[in-house]
């Protein structure tokens, strides 16, 4: 870990601005992952903005009768909100079913959606890595990949996404809100949050160099059966070799999001069409074009059974 | 089976040529290298006043001190242990301001002015917090390395069911969680415990939480 | 004190303190973390500084150059150790590759410098500032690509009885397959670290480490001083498992560091760095063939197995336990070592015994499946009570059938159904197995040295290590009982190169062999007490901190008025266990219950029932026991080193990759210990648990994942991928 300094921030724009001024910043709230990166010289910041001081702790209702869920609200605290657990459960399940209970204590919600992928080569500084190291090729294709992409991968960067929280977030369509440098702020819908790897697998989402996220929000709530499945080799304290995210009515039509498979959250929105005509349909249209390797394969199998036996406990539930 | 799908890009670019830097700088393309190098010339402190198991401690550190280092290697609290170092093992869990956390996983200047409690703080040798008698009791330890961070754990996940947080196996989200074994299984589940205490432990940890209804 | 007869009545068969379920005498320490490991003693060599090791980049090959400039220039470095300032070094007899690496690499992440820092930080800095350029050579990184190649080795040469070919050839029923074992990492939760402090020649090394002697000799051989100028301090150790049995880069990268430091220096090996560059379980292929007789009597018990190791490294003996667990007349067993580049193969809990089962019982599975027998039952038909190869020799001790029988009735094994996939209960396929467990019980010589002082106070000296197994207890234990007085009147001081040898922990023989030790020991200071007393020690009962003899009665402590007393002996193992086969026998019983949807197995009961001696500590015995039934569900289900067959290394090199069980994967779990006392082990008649708690578990989950689900997988580790194929379609 490379020698930085260090600031606490006082408000989002200041945050912003401050991080424009010094090359070399970044921002650190919840720090379960940056710091975890920068041991490993992954991540080789040589300036840390504390945002932990920002009052984005919140959790308020929108006028639209959604929430608005401050950048800062910690896992934990999303997840027992009475108002997320009752309208939101697809969201509280996710955040559960993620890290322990201490990480999620310490892990925030922007924090959450900027994890970086769990990718064992991208984690080894010895190895090739396009997104750690632009242009010094992929050691993951061709090598260990089980837990890896199976669809909308790209021939640089077969990794994926390793949030569940983000998964619900895309089946939930939330909305990014960020602050810029110059003191701008912006909605980023969910769905154009997370990039796919293309041939610039180190860019990762829409945020422009700078930028602060500083709540998340949700619309007014979808009603029906929310669902999140989590696929693992251990009980917990695990990341998803797939999961599901699930919201469906009591006509059976509904929205599904899968983890696990890319590198972001899947959601093919047209496959949901295909909802009543059952799990392989759904399946079928959400992995048409995957490119598995022999390794996760079994992913494509997986997916349908999961998705199969989500959409057998909501009618079971209905 | 050799499930190499040739691909454009090689994954052997840097062995193709027999050799590789071991340690290459990786810079995100938006940090300056020029910054970086301005920043390793020099050791950059930071002063930091905690209150460790309700004492006051004052401490100048290198802001890349993790919480977990400031306590094991400047106040020589080093019951707090160091199993990965990389928030994979749960043996530096101590209560922040209420809450459990990994210690490895923060920076020590994070938390100017916080509440720590290590395993010293909850009791001593002579003075056992009742979950320590009940790890005694159950044998829920053996090497005893996690032991100290199983123990700040179940001290926060009893507060934690009390305190109506759910879990991922709760049965539902509405209801308060129950005091059952399974809950207690998957809360505990970030404390890793190679020796195989487990059974032991959620027996001390029942016992506890029993003795408090 | 030699033992070379079967040991008859003795002091410790009163049992009044050995056999009672006793709590750790170290545990106020343990839990309130004032208990203190390697990495934490701060108090015992002034102003330490902090190394950190920097790992080889590459599989194989060597180094064409190394620039230390920036890291020498970085803030707070104080000295960087690599092999072209380390001097000459030696490699100790336990060590495979050398701990310090360069120019030539011999595995991933081989050490290749160490840094040191006025700060852990600075040092962590640093390290990542050398600048190494290496020069790739080919490696053979695969098994079973090399499998082939396997030779013969001299640790052990085929067993060849009967006409194994033949006899296979004529049995009625035949059973042939083949299965395979991954890399396994230890995995133990503290990582290998070292302090070390020079003062003149004199090194102090205080480490976690399992065996203190081995490990001086080792450290002395490799820096090429004399055994006596390097003391060993171990008293606490957060895990080993076999891992720590040997000298490992850490420690003497301190030695080094500090050398070239001029002051002390500390060293924690970091936890993405332990998996390539320390020991691990290497993986196996196991081909098993069994002949029988339609009533399912064994005629032809073939197993042979092959593993790798890097040049000169060792066998893993997979199939040993065919040559004992059963009978049949006809029997080859037969084990091939292949040359494998990756990181240097070693023990492992049960090393051999814990890979061999995983295969060994499935197999006995599928054929009790193929005959048609209950799995307990076509066990029971082939037990055997003499080495099956050596038919004079009978097994000192061998409760295998009880076992059986008394799992079988606890678990409630009569209500598995024997047809696959066929019990169910919502969306959990529910299914229960059965392994039997197997391992082979080990003298080691060791020694120990006791004290009687003024106050009555009994003090147990020996290098013997505690690495969660209890030794701390059960030494109490048995002096204790040896010397008739409370457990509370005993002090035990342990792994410490300064007090005699003992047998150390590994082999689940340090229970049985190192309170042998304590046992001679005090059977010495019994005499010297006595004598004190002017008393004849046959006549003397030692009860209650009193002595009685000849109707008076002393103070236990009044024998130590004219000054302390200081008796030192070891126990010596002779011949007995070429007499007798001494192993100890279990039988595992596991549920589990398979997502019909997903295949995630979660296990839901589990059951030992344990045949291994005397139990000296009830309450450790079965935390060993309960461990060991953990890991086994880890190799069953997750545990997996992943090998990148092109690039040379385990890939998921740290505790996020290599998953371990958590609680949420472990039930209550039940242990019995069957009521048994082996006067051939030692005078303490006891045998190891640790390890056999391990062996058989795994096979047990994979047979209970087979019932549930039909799906028999010959590949460990049983991930859900493997089982999809024969779940039942979805609708």
């Amino acid at each position: 870990m490379r020698p930085f300094t260090y600031l606490r921030a006082r408000s989002p724009a200041e945050a912003a601005a401050l991080a424009a001024q010094v090359s070399g910043s970044r921002f650190i709230a919840g720090g379960t992952n940056l710091l975890d990166l920068m041991k490993l010289d992954i991540e080789t910041p040589t300036h840390l903005i504390d945002v932990n001081g920002l009052a984005l702790d919140r959790i308020d209702t929108t006028p639209e009768g959604g929430l608005r869920i401050g950048a800062l609200v910690r896992n934990t605290d999303l997840a027992a909100d009475t108002r997320v657990r009752k309208d939101y459960a697809l969201l509280s399940r996710a955040l559960l079913a993620g890290a322990s209970g201490q990480l999620r204590n310490k892990a925030t919600t922007a924090g959450n959606l900027l994890q970086r992928t769990r990718c064992p080569y991208f984690y080894d500084t010895n190895q090739a890595c396009n997104k750690r190291q632009p242009g010094s090729g992929c050691a993951a294709i061709g090598g260990f990949s089980r837990s890896l992409g199976v669809i909308g991968v790209s021939a640089a960067c077969i990794a994926t996404h390793p949030s569940d929280m983000a998964v619900a977030m895309r089946a939930l369509d939330a909305h990014v809100e960020t602050v810029r440098a110059d003191g701008s702020t912006r909605v980023i819908a969910i769905a154009d949050f997370h990039r796919l790897p293309g041939n610039t697998p180190n860019i990762e989402t829409a945020l422009a160099a700078n930028e602060l996220i500083t709540a998340v929000t949700l619309p007014a709530p979808l009603g029906g059966m929310h669902i999140y499945q989590k696929v693992r080799d251990r009980a917990s304290y695990a990341f998803a070799l797939i999961s599901v995210a699930a919201v469906i009515q009591q006509d059976g039509s509904g929205r599904v999001v899968l983890g696990g498979v890319a590198h972001k959250p899947w959601r093919v929105e047209t496959a949901e069409s295909a909802m009543a005509q059952g799990a392989k349909a759904v399946a079928d249209q959400l992995l048409a074009g995957a490119t598995p390797t022999p390794e996760n394969a079994f992913k494509l199998t997986l997916v349908e059974r999961t998705l199969a036996s989500v959409m057998a406990q909501a009618r079971t539930h209905a | 089976m050799d499930n190499r799908a040739p691909l454009p890009l090689s994954r052997r670019t840097l062995l193709i040529v027999g050799v590789v830097t071991a340690t290459a700088m990786v810079l995100p393309p938006f940090i300056s290298a020029k910054a970086c190098a301005a920043n390793a010339a020099r050791p950059i402190k930071s002063s930091v006043s905690l209150s460790v198991n309700g004492e006051k401690r004052d401490l100048d550190l290198d802001t890349r001190t993790t919480l977990l280092d400031a306590l094991r290697e400047h106040l020589h609290l080093t019951g707090t242990k160091k199993g990965c170092d990389h928030g994979q093992c749960g043996a530096c869990t101590v209560i922040v301001d209420g809450r459990r956390i990994n210690a490895c996983l923060t920076l020590a200047v994070m938390h100017d002015g916080a509440k720590v409690t290590t395993i010293e703080g909850l009791g001593t040798p002579e003075k056992l917090h009742p979950m320590q008698a009940a790890f005694i009791k159950h044998d829920g330890y053996q090497c005893g390395y996690c032991t100290p961070g199983q123990i700040c754990s179940a001290v926060a996940v009893l507060e934690e069911i009390r305190a109506g947080i759910p879990s991922h196996v709760s049965a539902s989200l509405t209801d308060s969680p129950q005091l059952i074994a399974s809950e207690l299984q998957e809360r505990m589940s970030g404390n890793i415990c190679r020796c195989g205490a487990y059974s032991n432990i959620i027996e001390a940890i029942t016992e506890v939480a029993e003795a408090d209804l | 004190m030699k033992f070379d007869t079967l040991a008859t009545t003795n002091p410790i068969d009163q049992m009044k303190v050995v056999g009672k379920p006793t709590t750790r005498i170290e545990g106020p320490l343990k839990t309130t973390g004032t208990a203190p490991y390697a990495y934490e003693h701060h108090d015992v060599a002034p102003n330490q500084a902090y190394g950190v090791v920097v790992g080889s980049a590459i599989a194989k090959g060597r180094i064409a150059s190394m620039n230390l400039q920036e890291a020498q220039s970085a803030p707070g470095v104080i000295a960087i150790v690599t092999a072209a300032n380390a001097g000459k070094l030696g490699k100790g007899k336990y060590n495979t590759a050398k701990l310090l690496g360069g120019p030539d690499i011999q595995h991933y992440h081989q050490a290749v410098a160490l840094v040191v820092a006025d700060t852990f930080e600075q040092a962590r800095a640093a390290a990542q500032l050398l600048d190494i350029q290496y020069v790739s050579s080919e490696g053979a990184f695969d098994l079973l690509s090399v499998r082939g190649s396997g030779a013969p080795t001299e640790e052990a040469p085929d067993t060849t009885h009967g006409d194994f070919a033949a006899a296979f050839g004529a049995a009625p029923v035949q059973f042939d397959a083949t299965y395979t074992t991954p890399d396994q990492a230890h995995s133990m939760m503290e990582p290998f670290a070292s302090i070390a402090a020079w003062q003149g020649k004199q090194l102090t090394l205080w480490t976690s480490n399992q065996m203190i002697d081995w490990s001086v000799t080792d450290l002395a051989t490799t820096l090429g001083i004399p055994k006596k100028n390097v003391r060993l301090i171990s008293p606490y150790i957060g895990g080993g498992f076999g891992g720590k049995l040997f000298l490992r880069c850490d420690a003497l990268l301190a030695a080094l560091g500090a050398r070239l430091a001029g002051r002390p220096v500390k060293v924690a090996l970091a936890r993405p760095m332990m998996f390539n560059n320390s020991t691990h379980r290497p993986a196996t292929i196991q081909r098993i063939r069994i002949g029988t007789t339609p009533a399912g009597k064994i005629t032809a018990m073939g197993h042979e197995s092959w593993s790798g190791d890097l040049p000169g490294g060792k066998l893993e003996l997979a199939a040993q336990p065919s040559k004992l667990l059963y009978a049949g007349d006809n029997r080859l067993v037969s084990m091939r070592l292949c040359t494998l580049d990756l990181p240097e193969g070693n023990a492992m809990r049960a090393p051999g015994e814990a890979s061999g089962l995983m295969a060994l019982e499935i197999a006995m599975d599928e054929m009790a499946e193929k005959l048609k027998l209950d799995p307990v039952e076509f066990r029971i038909i082939n037990d055997t009570q003499v080495d099956p190869v050596d038919p004079k020799r009978p097994f000192s001790q061998r409760h295998l059938i009880e076992c059986l029988r008394t799992g079988a009735t606890r678990f409630g094994w009569d209500k598995r159904h024997a047809q696959p996939g066929t019990q169910r209960e919502g969306r959990w396929l529910i299914g229960m197995g059965v392994g039997v467990a197997f391992r082979n019980n080990l003298q080691m010589k060791s020694g120990a040295r006791v004290r009687l002082d003024a106050s009555g106070t009994v003090t147990v000296e020996t290098d013997m290590t505690d690495i969660g197994t209890g030794s701390y207890t059960i030494i109490a234990q048995t002096a204790a009982e040896m010397m008739g007085v409370g457990l509370n009147d005993v002090v035990v001081r342990l792994g410490d190169s300064s007090f005699p040898v003992s047998s150390g922990s590994g082999g689940q023989f340090g229970g049985n062999c190192s309170t042998a030790g304590v046992y001679a020991a005090c059977v010495k200071l019994r005499e010297a007490v006595a004598q004190r007393l002017g008393i004849s020690v046959e006549d003397a009962v030692f009860v209650g901190g009193e002595v009685h003899a000849g109707g008076n009665t002393f103070a236990l402590h009044d024998a130590a008025t004219a000054g302390e007393i200081v008796a030192e002996d070891a126990i010596e193992f002779a011949e007995l266990s070429k007499q007798y086969q001494q192993s100890t026998f279990g039988a595992h019983f596991v549920e589990v219950a398979v997502d019909s949807a997903t295949g995630e197995t979660r296990v839901r009961r589990m059951l030992a029932v344990c045949a291994a001696g005397r139990i000296l500590n009830p309450t450790s015995a079965r935390s060993q026991v309960i461990g060991a039934m953990t890991m086994g569900v880890g190799a069953a289900l997750m545990e997996d080193l992943v090998v990148d067959k092109h690039l040379g290394f385990f890939v998921n090199h740290d505790l996020a990759g290599y998953e371990v069980p958590v609680h949420a994967d472990i039930p209550h779990q039940e242990v019995i210990f069957l009521d048994e006392t082996d006067p051939a082990s030692s005078p303490m008649k006891a045998k190891g648990v640790g390890e056999l708690g391990l062996c058989g578990v795994s096979a047990a989950i994979a047979n209970a994942i087979y019932n549930a689900t039909g799906a028999r997988v010959r590949e460990y580790p049983i991930t859900l991928d493997k089982v999809l194929h024969a779940l039942p379609p979805m609708i």
